[in-house]
């Protein structure tokens, strides 16, 4: 299914629990099991409730598994303290949010270095160039210097895409990153993830209810009631 | 918009403290302008009362003692030795009793003041008070107030005849006259060579009053009892003999320092209350920043910092405004007093500014650093 020698991404038979040790424990995910690889273009599909979004913040380590193991990258993600797991989260995942989620008062160019700046501090001159190749990759070369509140919505989450790859991250999570986009830009923001997953190794996933978009992708993870239902390949 | 609090804060600090610091100084200054800071005096003479045998009751009936006028024992051993002492600046004997100026059928009543004029010079700068004439005693000159001038009608140059009521009488040639500002003071004092006023006084040799200068004029009272037990003579600070106008004082710095304590802690709640409000907007954005690799020192430094600037800034503007307020009060004010700003004041206002600010910021940035970034990405 994926490439094992390049794994970016193994879950082992992962599980999540709310509210643990109380009368009204609930588990939402029971134990899911699945590999991604280094050129994974893969969608994780699922009805509403059914735990796409506690998945995709424990893939991102921003929560924590009750039990199991994430492994990032091979390395074992649940002994790590929180300064660790902050620095691994930037330095090989970049998020995409439905909401775009930029910093209202930096350009665009700014909040494509953001990430850059948070933990190595002042840009210097080869992370500008980069930023500004990843704006001119995302078609927006000639915005770098407007504010996000002077784009489009479109635009604007092409910006939180480039943000998303300043790191050279080794996985690319979108969360409904065409939610509230028009068709035809949603179309676009989708090649532009396609495209970054070709050109750069970028291992993308993608957690959307729209059914075009993830039979768009090379693989679908399909996700119900905290169980894997199905996991196809698409051609 | 919360800077411009702080500033006005920081302004009514900055403004209010050198108010009353001009204002204090000018008032000892002026007080002590005028008098020495420790004045030695013998002590006073008691009646010696021959102790009882045991087992015997002893009624006594007791006048007390008159205090004649007379001399401080070993005066110049006294003298030298306070030299030495380097808390004092300066060390002046002087004779002084009462006496008649009179000058054809007006008679005044004054105080005669034997001094050498060097010494005392460092005691009370009478040159600066000095109106008419020349600084000179000795060899029959003598200076007088304004107030005894004009009572008696004399000019620089004039005669006058002193007599002290003990046969001892003398013609002076009035030299020079002072303005001390203080109508009694003017009205009684007339400074003489030291030798001649012992004289005068009957007091060959003797010194009945020994004045000190401190450099530190707020520790007068202790350097005064350190003074006394060193010499065994009574020993007066000018904070014992100005009581009143201590206690005025001290009442007023308590004041001051309330309305310094509840300015500033109006200024910290409301940097404190701004900053709690802008971690709710900025929810999400801390929820990104987290996301993005961002850890919670970082989050926690930025609203720390913040704090900082706005108390910085807020001094900034808040000491600029204040200095304008001194400059119109000292320009266009009742121009009774000069108000001085001290630089230390301002760098202390401003590090107390921005520390507040940093304080004040605590809260709110350890709430912000705490945010789990699950939740606050999807906050709304």
């Amino acid at each position: 299914m994926s490439d094992n020698t390049r794994e970016v991404l193994r879950l082992d038979n992962l599980r999540k629990s709310y509210n643990l040790g109380q009368p009204n424990e609930i588990e939402v995910l029971h134990g899911i099991n699945f590999n991604i690889g280094r050129n994974d273009f893969a969608a994780l599909v699922g009805p509403s409730g059914s735990g796409k979004s506690t998945l995709l913040n424990i893939l991102g380590l921003l929560d924590k598994p009750t039990s199991g193991e994430l492994y990032l990258l091979g390395q074992a993600t649940s002994g790590m303290d929180d300064a660790t797991r902050t620095a691994l989260r930037g330095s090989s995942i970049g998020f995409v949010f439905q909401f775009h989620h930029l910093i209202q008062a930096f350009t665009a160019l700014e909040n494509v270095l953001m990430p850059l700046m948070l933990t190595r501090g002042k840009p210097d001159k080869l992370a500008l160039q980069q930023a500004h190749e990843l704006l001119a990759a995302v078609g927006l070369a000639t915005f770098a210097n407007s504010k996000p509140n002077q784009l489009s919505g479109g635009q604007q989450q092409r910006v939180a895409i480039a943000r998303a790859l300043i790191t050279e991250p080794a996985l690319l999570l979108a969360d409904e990153p065409t939610g509230n986009l028009d068709t035809r830009t949603a179309a676009d923001v989708f090649d532009l993830f396609r495209k970054v997953n070709r050109e750069r190794g970028c291992a993308v996933l993608l957690v959307t209810h729209d059914p075009r978009l993830s039979a768009s992708c090379e693989r679908t993870i399909n996700l119900v009631d905290g169980r894997i239902e199905s996991d196809t390949l698409n051609n | 918009m919360i800077s411009v609090g702080v500033a006005v804060g920081v302004a009514v600090i900055v403004f209010v403290t050198a108010l009353i610091q001009g204002l204090q100084s000018n008032i000892i200054e002026r007080t002590l302008g005028t008098q020495a800071h420790i004045r030695l005096i013998s002590p006073d003479e008691v009646n010696i009362v021959l102790p009882t045998a045991k087992g015997t009751l002893q009624l006594i009936q007791e006048d007390k003692r008159a205090q004649r006028l007379r001399s401080i024992n070993n005066w110049q051993q006294i003298s030298a030795s306070l030299d030495q002492l380097p808390l004092l600046t300066a060390v002046s004997p002087v004779v002084s009793g009462p006496a008649f100026a009179r000058r054809g059928e007006a008679v005044g009543s004054v105080a005669l003041v034997g001094i050498d004029l060097a010494r005392y010079q460092k005691i009370i700068p009478l040159k600066n008070y000095l109106i008419g004439g020349q600084l000179r005693v000795g060899a029959g000159d003598a200076l007088i107030g304004s107030q005894l001038a004009k009572d008696l009608g004399v000019q620089v140059g004039s005669k006058l005849r002193l007599d002290t009521g003990q046969q001892n009488s003398a013609v002076v040639n009035i030299a020079g006259i002072f303005e001390l500002g203080v109508r009694e003071l003017d009205a009684r004092y007339v400074y003489l060579d030291l030798k001649q006023a012992q004289s005068l006084l009957g007091l060959p040799g003797g010194v009945t009053v020994i004045d000190l200068r401190v450099a530190d004029i707020f520790a007068a009272e202790t350097i005064a009892g350190q003074v006394g037990r060193l010499t065994s003579l009574q020993a007066e600070s000018w904070i014992k003999t100005n009581a009143q106008l201590m206690n005025a004082l001290t009442a007023q710095s308590l004041s001051t320092n309330m309305i310094i304590v509840f300015v500033a802690i109006s200024v910290a709640f409301g940097i404190a209350s701004v900053l709690s409000v802008s971690v709710v907007q900025r929810t999400r954005e801390i929820g990104i920043l987290r996301a993005t690799g961002a850890t919670r020192q970082q989050i926690l430094r930025i609203f720390l910092i913040q704090g900082a600037v706005f108390g910085l800034l807020g001094s900034l503007i808040g000491t600029g405004v204040s200095y304008a307020l001194v400059w119109v009060f000292n320009r266009f004010g009742p121009g009774l007093f000069y108000i001085p700003v001290s630089s230390t004041l301002i760098l202390v206002t401003m590090l107390l500014a921005t520390l507040t600010g940093v304080l004040a910021a605590a809260v709110p940035s350890r709430r912000a650093a705490a945010l789990d970034p699950v939740v606050a990405i999807r906050y709304v």
